[in-house]
């Protein structure tokens, strides 16, 4: 083990080369459904359990099939009524489980990023070959399924190895969510090709607010509103990056889409001068194309001070 | 450093679940049901009457509920029975006061220790549900299965031969099944099982589960979920509730009749600084157009005469 994998540089918030998105915005906004399946009996990796009732865990496994089966089609219908396009956290096998919701997020024009094959599968004590295994059937999984080259990652259940940053980039990766450490995109220090982290969140995740922060449906869609009202006073000074991860088998619930849906309002309602409404990818190309040099430019001379 | 390579082998990927208990099929694309005279909402209210044994173990799971310090356990022993002595009677007059009749998941324990439960659930025409034997006696996977089949059959008699009541319905303890439950549950004739939240409406199970029919009873808008695990206050379960019917209720003209399960435990909503907030909902539920309040049994059987 290391005290740090020096995946990035330490790059102060302030004084950064300006980022202004498509027609001036401030915020790039992203919502990002997690679509998920979870085996009722996987399985064990020696370093996390899938379940923490014997197999089969009824309530644990249940609670998470009803975001397919129910859930799913309010938090659809809720970006479909304010026009967000998701990207989708899609965990590979889902693909070959349920083609159904996959293609309800084709005809949307959705994007597809890759959550790992399941998410009771886990990253921990893999072989490299092993984790080349996952990256590749997610590639070419999605590539078949949809005909999109993969942009995005976020490691399933967020397990990672030492190697995963590097092989992202190694596979021609545009950006990972698996960094949490800023509001803006940075060039991520990969040892091929180049990568971004890309805003993702654990703070308005809804699996985060309600089970970390036992926070309720209302509040939540409180929280979300007043994160944007931030990012967009500091986005005046330089573009800012906001994502709402979400899951339907929490969110979807009857008892929570409000507070979301009463969130998306207020965000989409604001002006395209302000936030532009975009997807995982098409804000990671954005920066490619006009601040990744800039950036990048930024932290070497910056020599993190 | 390397995992087995079965870690990365996917034998169940494959189109539907990834085993056969039931077959995968979306909510919003279902036939839409008609619940009697022309209701758009099925309002379910189920509570639980437990027994927690002071000696109950903590293995494979602590039960939600159980006992919690160092034998004995007389603090969380007598808060639970608080609730099959105080809180059910606080309960029951709201109930009453809205016209509500309701489910009773009972364990057969309480049922031999206290009849006068049993006399009053009658009294004011409950469904009984199956609640297992007590909340020391969980139902998990790896069990023997012999000992399963008595538990199950030590359940349903008690509480068939106690009430005279024909007892169609379940509730694992904790919410907790084996492989087997469902088939030995059919076998003892049940009809159907809350353990399974995975659905907003009712649906049938396969043969390896026993062809038993899954009701929408999550553990999502339940007192304990809401109160004690995610430690919202009575206000914030209430709005919960508010929410959830409003939703569902909002989604009846495109998609038929649903069913809003709301779970109490009397322990919990019971409590005197909270009853009066259970008063105030369920009377603005009941307050709306087109509400049925039905037990599972009935909700069941209207479902299955659309089926």
């Amino acid at each position: 083990m290391k005290p740090d994998l020096e995946l990035y540089d330490y790059w102060p918030y302030e004084g950064r080369p300006k980022i202004t998105w498509p027609n001036g915005a401030k915020v790039a906004f992203w919502v990002a459904p997690n679509i998920e399946f979870y085996e009722l009996d996987p399985p064990v990796n020696p370093l996390r359990k899938a379940w923490p009732r014997p197999s089969p865990d009824v309530l644990m496994a249940a609670s998470r099939d009803y975001g397919n089966r129910a859930g799913h089609r309010r938090v659809m219908d809720v970006m479909d009524k304010y026009n967000v396009r998701g990207s989708v956290s899609l965990n590979i096998g889902l693909i070959d489980h349920h083609p159904e919701l996959i293609e309800e997020a084709k005809e949307r024009d959705w994007e597809f990023f890759s959550h790992g094959i399941y998410n009771t599968r886990y990253s921990y004590e893999m072989d490299e070959t092993q984790e080349r295994a996952i990256l590749e059937d997610s590639l070419e999984s999605v590539m078949n399924a949809t005909g999109q080259k993969l942009a995005g990652y976020l490691a399933p259940a967020l397990t990672h190895t030492e190697r995963t940053i590097d092989l992202l980039a190694e596979y021609g990766f545009l950006y990972s969510c698996d960094l949490f450490q800023d509001d803006m995109p940075q060039p991520i220090n990969v040892k091929s090709g180049r990568l971004i982290s890309m805003p993702y969140s654990l703070e308005i995740n809804d699996i985060i607010v309600y089970n970390a922060y036992l926070g309720t449906p209302r509040r939540y869609g409180q929280m979300i509103k007043d994160q944007f009202d931030q990012l967009l006073l500091e986005g005046e000074d330089c573009g800012t990056v906001m994502c709402i991860p979400l899951h339907a088998y929490a969110v979807g619930h009857p008892h929570r889409i409000r507070g979301f849906e009463e969130a998306l309002e207020y965000i989409t309602g604001h002006a395209k001068e302000d936030v532009w409404v975009a997807t995982g990818r098409e804000i990671a190309e954005y920066y490619y194309e006009n601040y990744y040099d800039a950036c990048a430019a930024d932290i070497a001379a910056r020599k993190g001070g | 450093m390397t995992l087995d390579k079965s870690y990365l082998e996917y034998p169940n990927r494959r189109q539907g679940m990834d085993h056969d208990l039931y077959d995968f099929s979306m909510l919003d694309r279902r036939k839409p049901v008609a619940w009697p005279n022309g209701a758009k909402m099925a309002i379910w209210v189920s509570y639980s009457l437990e027994y927690f044994p002071l000696d109950q173990p903590s293995k494979p799971f602590k039960v939600p509920g159980g006992m919690v310090t160092p034998y004995p356990d007389l603090r969380h022993y007598t808060t639970r029975d608080y609730g099959n002595r105080v809180g059910i009677q606080r309960i029951w007059k709201v109930l009453d006061k809205h016209g509500i009749k309701a489910s009773a998941a009972v364990n057969s324990k309480v049922a031999e220790r206290y009849p006068y439960l049993i006399d009053k659930i009658n009294a004011r025409g409950d469904e009984i549900l199956g609640h297992g034997v007590d909340m020391g006696k969980v139902h998990h996977g790896g069990m023997d299965d012999a000992e399963e089949q008595a538990l199950i059959k030590e359940s349903l008699d008690v509480l068939r031969k106690t009430s005279g009541q024909a007892v169609t319905g379940w509730w694992s303890p904790g919410k907790s099944e084996s492989w087997n439950t469902g088939k030995h549950l059919t076998a003892n004739g049940v009809d159907y099982s809350c353990d399974w939240g995975n659905d907003d409406m009712p649906y049938q199970m396969n043969e390896a589960a026993g062809n038993i029919w899954a009701m929408p009873h999550g553990d999502e808008v339940w007192d304990r979920t809401i109160i004690m695990d995610k430690k919202h206050n009575e206000e914030e379960f209430c709005e919960q509730v508010e929410d959830a019917f409003t939703v569902l209720n909002g989604e009846t003209d495109q998609y038929g009749g649903r069913v809003l399960s709301i779970i109490l435990t009397p322990y919990i909503m019971g409590q005197h600084y909270r009853i009066k907030y259970l008063d105030q909902i369920l009377g603005w539920i009941m307050a709306q157009d087109g509400v049925w309040s039905a037990n599972g049994a009935e909700i069941l059987s209207a479902f299955k005469e659309q089926a």
